[in-house]
């Protein structure tokens, strides 16, 4: 594990949960579920307001590439018995996504907070809940970690 | 351009003359095109040769060194021309795919849009109107949350890292400040995980691209980094140029240029083999993926053949075996060497591998091994019947094609214990090193005439029946006789006392296949040319 690694992710962790204690800084509706070490991170994710998505709560599950933060990190919802994945254009069953920022769109000035926002918004803009076109053929032979995966990006209606 | 490099031999193709080297690089700034079209070289590399063969293209091997000068070349020219430094005009042709022309459009058009387009500047600050339609995520909601910009003013604060003692800083033309230990570790990454020449600015949404003097200064005592950088950016202009093609082998880093086969039309009559240089060996196609000589079947065609093969592999496989039962006494053979003339060990009976036909009837005019009699196919009138006659008609032609690259593999196995034996024998008798070497040559010229008959089934299958193809079967069927014959006299016991007899021998049947093999491949590239050739399907692929 790098210095710039560990600096960072502890850096970001802190600014969290001095956000997570503040109701006027927190964002709302993503909060910090677990963060046991500097490897995986999860958090839950819900559209406040009127959005396909009222009522729904998610979990997110971020993984730290060891060249963080010049890697993106690899980011999927969870699907257990408790928590599903939502359905979304852009979201497989698996809880893959697929997003640019988490690819092509990734910078080392991003944090993780950017991505759960930017998660946030592609649910709360989201026109219809329907799976990705080839979901199937998509979670059959996807690999474990996402990152692994080259996605299309669809879109600009995210 | 006056430029005309003669090869012999025994010269090494990649030592040219300085003063050549230099002066092609001032030359080559009008265009590589021209550049290349003036150098004729023939398939062997041998010598410049105007009586050039059908069957072969106009090509120049070019060693890694060469590329580089013409990708220098083009960015002097357009570095001249547009007045800028050589780095930028190196960004700017990268940006534009190595296009000189429309990049020299685009320019003379709007030089500044092309210039942030290319990541030479920044985008300017916009008076912010209208939606953001260059981001497919949505920019504005995760700007709020983002980690904070450094400031200019003391002290300053990485914002990737977050080191607040860093004292080294860089930034390109944006004004973009960070460490100079999180750009090394992220050009790092760029270069060596993801294989990436455009190494961006590292700020959210900023598009500016380093320069390569930028990189080289961040990767500063990272030698290898470097060198890898510097051969991702030949092989990006490489990869956009089409008269240029990197040689497949592993680990090699010569290529080929070979303007006539750079359009998709031109390989609907031409077959381009070419070669690196490097390497006998290093033998392939310029027009497709497929390593190694398809002559005399067309790109498309071999693309197709490959595909059916691969499925139907299963139907296929059987065949691959290296053992089957004599068709008299039902032992069990197996086959260990590259000719397809089999004797039974228990009862004597001599047939062919192939077909499993006698072996007498194969030399005679009558018979032929090669062709496919396809009377059940003409019977066939329920789907059942029609489909087993189909499957017949494709084991005919599978089975010959496998069976060849087989025999090619075998000849050159056995060869290997052969080899042993004469280098024994150059040490008991009085043969020179030069005297045990025709077996050598000979293996060679099998393996090769092998490949073109494994590559004359495919195409076979796809020919149409008629006067046309019955022709081309003729030749192969001579190559395939000449080749088999000499196939055998290879696997004759070699004793002291025989060899001259056999060197002899095997040295006039080696001249007659090559010959066989010239022919055939002569008339297939000429029917090209004048559309001789009928298919049986559609091969409009092109
Ligand atoms: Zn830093
Ligand atoms: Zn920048
Ligand atoms: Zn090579
Ligand atoms: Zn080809
Ligand atoms: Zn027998
Ligand atoms: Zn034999
Ligand atoms: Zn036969």
């Amino acid at each position: 594990m790098s210095v710039v690694y560990s600096r960072r992710l502890k850096k970001e962790l802190q600014e969290i949960q001095i956000e997570q204690a503040d109701p006027a800084k927190r964002a709302a509706g993503i909060q910090l579920l677990q963060a046991e070490d500097l490897k995986t991170w999860y958090f839950s994710i819900e559209v406040l307001g009127e959005s396909l998505y009222k009522n729904e709560v998610f979990h997110l599950m971020v993984r730290f590439d060891p060249e963080y933060p010049f890697k993106s990190p690899a980011v999927q919802f969870v699907v257990s018995d408790k928590v599903k994945p939502p359905v979304h254009p852009h979201v497989y069953t698996n809880g893959h996504i697929c997003a640019s920022i988490l690819g092509d769109d990734w910078s080392p000035t991003l944090s993780v907070m950017a991505i759960c926002i930017t998660i946030q918004s592609m649910l709360a803009s989201c026109k219809k809940k329907e799976l990705p076109e080839g979901n199937d053929d998509y979670v059959r032979t996807a690999p474990d970690n996402p990152k692994k995966t080259r996605f299309v990006y669809h879109g600009d209606s995210v | 351009m006056s430029s005309d490099y003669e090869y012999s031999d025994d010269e090494e193709y990649n030592e040219y003359d300085d003063d050549e080297e230099a002066m092609d690089v001032e030359d080559g700034s009008t265009s590589s095109e021209e550049d290349v079209e003036m150098d004729v070289y023939d398939d062997d590399i041998k010598v410049v040769s105007e009586a050039r063969k059908a069957y072969e293209v106009d090509y120049r091997p070019l060693t890694h060194q060469q590329v580089k000068d013409l990708m220098v070349a083009d960015i002097e020219y357009i570095s001249t021309i547009f007045g800028v430094g050589s780095d930028v005009a190196a960004l700017l042709l990268r940006h534009m795919d190595w296009n000189k022309d429309r990049l020299t459009e685009k320019y003379m058009d709007d030089a500044f849009s092309i210039s942030i387009a290319a990541g030479i500047s920044p985008v300017p600050k916009p008076s912010h109107s209208g939606p953001d339609r260059s981001k497919r995520v949505t920019r504005s909601s995760k700007s709020s949350k983002k980690i904070e910009q450094a400031t200019i003013s003391e002290p300053f604060l990485c914002p990737v890292c977050f080191d607040d003692t860093a004292t080294d800083t860089l930034g390109l033309s944006c004004g973009h400040i960070f460490c100079t230990g999180c750009w090394a570790m992220y050009t790092v990454s760029k270069i060596r995980d993801e294989g990436e020449h455009r190494v961006l600015c590292m700020a959210e949404n900023c598009g500016v691209v380093a320069l390569n003097p930028f990189v080289h200064k961040v990767l500063s005592d990272d030698e290898d980094t470097c060198a890898r950088y510097d051969e991702l950016l030949v092989r990006n202009y490489v990869a956009c140029n089409k008269n240029l093609k990197y040689c497949p082998f592993p680990s090699c880093d010569r290529s080929v240029s070979c303007p006539t086969a750079s359009s998709r039309s031109a390989l609907s009559t031409i077959v381009p083999t070419v070669s690196c240089g490097a390497d006998p060996k290093h033998k392939f196609c310029f027009g497709c993926s497929i390593d190694g000589d398809h002559r005399p079947v067309l790109c498309v065609v071999a693309r197709m053949w490959l595909k059916k093969c691969r499925d139907d592999s299963e139907t296929a496989n059987w065949i691959k075996s290296n053992t089957k039962e004599c068709s008299k006494c039902q032992s069990t053979i197996e086959k260990n060497g590259g000719c397809n003339h089999m004797t039974c060990k228990k009862c004597k009976y001599e047939f062919c591998w192939v077909c499993m036909g006698p072996w007498a009837e194969h030399g005679t005019a009558w018979y032929s091994c090669n062709r496919y009699d396809d009377k059940s196919g003409v019977e066939a009138r329920d789907a059942q019947s029609k489909s087993r006659a189909s499957l017949e008609r494709y084991l005919h032609y599978y089975n010959r094609w496998a069976n060849h690259e087989q025999s090619a593999k075998l000849s050159v196995e056995l060869y290997m214990k052969t080899e042993k034996k004469m280098e024994e024998m150059q040490l008991t008798t009085d043969l020179t090193w030069i005297e045990v070497q025709f077996m050598k040559k000979a293996v060679d010229i099998v393996e090769n005439c092998r490949t073109t008959l494994k590559w004359t089934y495919a195409m076979a299958y796809y020919l149409e029946n008629g006067n046309q193809k019955a022709m081309f079967e003729d030749n192969q069927r001579d190559l395939e006789r000449a080749v088999e014959d000499l196939s055998e006299l290879l696997e004759q016991p070699i004793e002291s006392e025989t060899i001259p007899v056999l060197r002899q021998k095997v040295t006039d049947k080696s001249v007659y296949v090559q010959k066989r093999n010239e022919i055939l491949l002569e008339d297939t590239a000429k029917g090209y040319l004048e559309e001789r050739w009928k298919w049986n399907v559609v091969v409009d692929d092109l």
